[in-house]
Parts: structure tokens; C-alpha cells; sequence
């Protein structure tokens, strides 16, 4: 319409389908968020570690290259369930503070700018709203973690042979799940402080909060009452209780392996209730 | 004509207070008034026709669909513009307004079209990159009726829209509410506090006393009855001048020594009243139109 012609037209073209509708938001967060350099340098930073992990699987395989560097191929430590352990234990620390950079952003502005009743007055439900702001999570947090976990495996697996591959096929599933796990459980923490709190910084605090806090007072529990109970809030506990068991390493954690479980789906299920609470249209004062 | 609101004894609890009880209307009005004092349930009921509180008894349908049933249909076919400030801060007003055309289900092509389009109309065309934090309220608000009318739709509810406008913002506010009125297919649900927006822009009126309808008002009725209610003022004794308007089929009464009030009968020519007093050589001095203004018809409410 040329500018000189304001007035109003009716709209009668078509109408997309609702279905993938949730992705219009996770598409604009990105939009905002990649704006960031600092955001854009700790994604490449924390592309290291695999990088690093890379070499190494390409290293001991190499066995002219380890000649030429003096070095036995016997030396060099196996690419086994622990290796993977450390690289989920490396990748998923750096996986939560990217959330503690990203979650704070992704809810509380809109409560607190009141943006909520636009999107719900529109065909547009609570459950899109919340899958849209958590792809926004799931989508950089899996590029850091399972997806080069991935990449590392299947590098080893066309260095290692078909044998290796057959052996630890089940590593390829663990990467997976352990990271996912840990990428949901972050998600969800992320989405429902910063729903609670409607303010960024307090938001990003409380999600340091919930692991440092939750691991110190689990600590303190833990030595006044002297029982395995403070493990409960410890979530960095119970999650390598998980991975520990994913990846058959050993487990020295004070948690049984359903007791973990457990926590998680707890923790999962909180997270759920307040954000069902918190995105509202409006909130109903009593 | 198509009924825009249909309400058949409506009641809405919040927690255990009910806040609308048992409301019966049917409103098909171009632009329709939603009038009462604070807390009378106004904001409550565009709530609730848009989904967001739950109906406890009774059914409400917009524009034929129930609320209840088929939410996902009326939000396609409502535009709404909340009374409070709504936006995101850090995005600008074009990729605002698209993202809200897009999430109304308009292709991204489409959005940034119209997105454009609506801002240029609403008066924020020079100002659309610019973030929607540093807007002033009256550019807030703008962007707020931009956002909701960037996906066409059929039915725009506006909740308050004239809050914190200086008069040079507010006459272009209702100027644009006329214009959206009168040149597109949309019919306007006016929510305001302020009597005279109502009147300047709306047809039917509805007014809400304690969460009940205690007046509902077709002003272009009330206005074409109010034609046959005129009063005259005369520079000198008017009783000739009664006695032959009379005759020619008014009802007459006096009013003080000059001033006459009276009811003209059905297709009246007013020439005539100037004729009969030509005749007699009466200058008249004043001939009014008696007028209810809507704020008459709120107290009158109100007292009820």
C-alpha cells in the first residue's frame, strides 16, 4: 500500500496451520538473541572441549603420528564410558551457563511488559507459548552438548572399527539421553524461575541458586544429620548419579539410581505446576 | 445482521466472588459501548468473552462461536488491545507487530506486509524501527491498536484505548476507531470509563452496574426519538403561537412567558414551526433539539 493511502484494508489472504505456530517465537527469540556478541563468542568457546575431544580420538588412532610423538597407543587413555562421562560432565557445566545467560530472558520480560494477554488473545495456547520459549533452550543447548557427544562417538566409531561400534553401541544412546535429561531438567528450571520471578537478574541468580545453594545445603544437611537426605537437592548430584549410570562408569554418589530418577521427575513436575501458575493472560488477585 | 455478543445468562466467578451474574444480551451494533463504574465488571467480561477467565453458568457466544467450545475460532476472529502497557521492550515496533500478525497465523510475507501497512495507518510509520521501549504512551498505545488489527479481524476489542492520551492523541485515537468502523468489515467492542469516547464513536451501549446489565442503549434510536423533542424560545408572548402549532399537530407546553416545549408529530417539517411564526410575526430566538446526552442515560442507569 502506498504510504500516502492510510487507510485500513481488511485481510483476506491465507492463514498458516497452528501446528508449528510455536516455532514463530523460538525464531524471534534467536533473532534477538544471536544480536549478543558475547552470546555468539560463548557458543564458539564452548566448541572447544569437543574440538579438543576430537584430536585426541583422531591421536590414538594414529599410531604413526603417536610414533612420531614418542608416545604408545597403550598410553593413551581408552575412549570408553568414562570418556564420555567427563565429556557430559565438561559440556553439560557449560550447557548451564549458557541457561543461566539465556533462561532469564526468556519469560519475565514478557510478564513483566504485561505481553502475555497479546499472545493468548491470539489462536495461540499456553502449551505453544511454553514450547516455543523451551525450543529456544533445547535447540543451543543440544548444539553444545549431544549433538558434537554424537559427532565424537561416530568419530570414534569409523576410527575404532566395526567391533568398537557393535561393543558400545549403547554409548551412542547414553550421549543421548543423559544429555537430553540434563537439557530438559535445565529448560524447565530456566522457563519456571523466570516465569516466577518476572525479573531477569533475579531470575538468572535464582537458577545459580538452585544448583549452588541446592549442593551446599545439601552438604550441610547431609553432615548435621548425617543421612544421604541432603542428596535430594543437590540436582548436580543426582544428575551425574544418572549419567554415572548411563554410562557404566561407577557411581560414589550417596543416591540410588531410582532415588535420582525420582528427584528429576519431582523437579520436572514442579517446574510444570508453576509454569501452568505463572502464564496467565492475567493474574486473578485474591 | 449478524450478532456480534450474544450473552445468555452469563455469571463469572473469580475465586469465590461472583463478578457477572446472569447477563442476557444480544449486541450486533458496528461499535458497540461497554459503560460502568470501577469494578463493575467490564474488563472481566472482555476476559471472558476472550477465553481467559472461565464461564461458571451460561453460555456467551462471539460472532456465533461459543466460547467455551470454540476459543481457537474466536481469537482467529478478535483483535484485542489491553488496557495496560503490553509489549516487549527490545524489538522494534515493525518486527512487534509482524511477530503478533504471525502468531495470528498470517504468513511471514503477509505479516511484514501488513505490519507496515498498520503502523503507517495508525501515525507510527517514521517511528517503526525504532524499540518499544522508548516509546511515549501515546505511541504505546497506537502500537497496541496496530498489533491488534494487523491480522483483519472481524471483531476489535479495545479496553480502554484512550488512557494516558494528551486531546491531540485521544481526537486521533477515536478519529482512527471511526475510521476502522466505517471503511472495513470489523465491528469495534469499545470498553471506556470516559462517557463522551463512548458517544462519539459507538452505536449501542451497554452498561454494567455490579457485574449486571443495568442499561442497554441503541443511540442511534435514542438520538432519531430525541429529533421530535424541540424547545423554542420567542422574543415575546408565545400563546398565539402554541395554539397554532397545536393545531397543526404538536403538543405543546409552556415553559416561562417564552419558552415553549413541545413533541412534534411523526415526519414533522420543522420548516413549519418558522412558517406558523412568520405568520404571526414572532421572531423566535432559539430552537433547540432536546438532547440525552449518553451521560443522562449513565446516571439515569446508575440511580436505577
Amino acid at each position: 500500500m502506498a504510504v500516502y493511502k492510510q487507510t485500513y484494508k481488511d485481510y483476506s489472504g491465507t492463514r498458516t496451520t497452528p501446528w508449528f505456530r510455536f516455532l514463530i517465537l523460538s525464531r524471534y527469540s534467536y533473532a534477538r538473541l544471536f544480536q549478543s556478541k558475547f552470546l555468539v563468542l560463548f557458543l564458539a568457546a564452548c566448541m572447544f572441549y569437543p574440538l579438543g575431544c576430537a584430536v585426541f580420538i583422531y591421536l590414538s588412532h594414529n599410531i604413526p603420528l603417536l610414533t612420531a610423538l614418542r608416545l604408545r597407543s597403550g598410553a593413551m587413555p581408552p575412549i570408553d564410558g568414562q570418556f564420555f562421562n567427563v565429556y557430559c560432565v565438561v559440556q553439560g557445566s557449560l550447557a548451564f551457563l549458557l541457561t543461566t545467560l539465556v533462561g532469564p530472558s526468556l519469560v519475565a520480560p514478557d510478564l513483566a511488559n504485561g505481553a502475555m494477554s497479546l499472545y493468548l488473545s491470539r489462536p495461540f495456547s499456553r502449551t505453544q507459548y511454553v514450547a516455543g520459549k523451551m525450543m529456544i533452550l533445547l535447540l543451543l543447548l543440544s548444539l553444545i552438548t549431544w549433538i558434537p557427544g554424537i559427532v565424537l562417538y561416530l568419530i570414534q566409531a569409523g576410527c575404532a572399527g566395526w567391533d568398537w561400534t557393535r561393543g558400545n553401541a549403547w554409548l551412542a544412546g547414553s550421549i543421548v539421553l543423559g544429555l537430553w535429561i540434563w537439557i530438559v531438567v535445565l529448560s524447565l528450571i530456566a522457563l519456571a524461575l523466570s516465569a516466577w520471578v518476572k525479573w531477569k537478574i533475579a531470575a538468572g541468580a535464582l537458577i545459580l541458586g538452585v544448583f549452588f545453594a541446592g549442593a551446599g545445603f545439601g552438604a550441610v544437611i547431609k553432615n548435621v544429620t548425617r543421612t544421604h537426605y541432603g542428596a535430594f537437592i543437590d540436582l548436580m548430584q543426582v544428575v551425574h548419579t544418572i549419567w554415572s549410570d548411563l554410562f557404566r562408569s561407577g557411581s560414589r554418589a550417596d543416591l540410588s539410581v531410582t532415588e535420582a530418577w525420582v528427584v528429576l521427575g519431582v523437579t520436572c513436575a514442579l517446574c510444570l505446576w508453576l509454569l501452568a501458575k505463572r502464564i496467565r493472560a492475567f493474574e486473578v488477585v485474591k | 445482521m449478524q450478532i456480534v455478543v450474544e450473552l445468555a445468562k452469563l455469571s463469572v466467578c473469580l475465586g469465590k466472588r461472583e463478578i457477572l451474574t446472569d447477563l442476557n444480551v444480544e449486541l450486533s451494533g458496528r461499535t458497540i459501548g461497554l459503560l460502568g463504574p470501577n469494578g463493575a465488571g467490564k474488563s472481566t467480561l472482555i476476559l471472558t468473552l476472550l477465553g481467559f477467565h472461565p464461564v461458571t453458568r451460561g453460555t456467551a457466544r462471539v460472532l456465533g462461536y461459543d466460547i467455551r467450545r470454540h476459543i481457537k475460532q474466536v481469537s482467529t476472529l478478535v483483535g484485542y488491545m489491553p488496557e495496560n502497557d503490553s509489549f516487549i521492550a527490545d524489538m522494534t515496533a515493525v518486527s512487534f507487530v509482524r511477530m503478533m500478525g504471525e502468531l495470528s497465523g498470517l504468513p511471514a510475507e503477509s505479516a511484514l506486509e501488513r505490519a507496515h501497512e498498520v503502523l503507517f495507518y495508525v501515525g507510527l510509520g517514521e517511528a517503526r524501527y525504532r524499540k518499544l521501549g522508548t516509546y511515549s504512551v501515546g505511541m504505546k498505545q497506537m502500537v497496541k491498536l496496530a498489533q491488534a488489527i494487523v491480522h483483519g479481524p472481524r471483531l476489535l476489542i479495545l479496553d480502554e484505548p484512550t488512557n494516558g492520551l494528551d486531546p491531540s492523541a485521544r481526537r486521533r485515537m477515536l478519529r482512527l476507531i471511526r475510521d476502522i468502523r466505517d471503511s472495513s468489515q470489523m465491528h469495534v467492542l469499545l470498553c471506556s470509563h470516559l462517557l463522551r469516547d463512548v458517544e462519539e464513536t459507538c452505536e449501542e451501549v451497554l452498561i454494567l452496574k455490579q457485574g449486571r446489565i443495568v442499561h442497554y442503549a441503541n443511540l442511534a434510536r435514542e438520538r432519531s426519538v430525541n429529533q421530535r423533542f424541540v424547545e423554542i424560545e420567542t422574543s415575546d408572548d408565545h400563546a398565539g403561537l402554541a395554539e397554532a402549532l397545536t393545531e397543526i399537530g404538536c403538543t405543546c407546553t409552556t415553559h416561562g412567558s417564552r419558552r415553549l416545549k413541545m413533541v412534534l408529530p411523526e415526519d414533522f417539517d420543522l420548516r413549519e414551526i418558522y412558517r406558523v411564526a412568520a405568520k404571526r410575526d414572532l421572531p423566535l430566538r432559539r430552537l433547540n433539539y432536546r438532547r440525552d446526552t449518553l451521560e443522562d442515560i449513565f446516571l439515569t442507569a446508575m440511580e436505577a
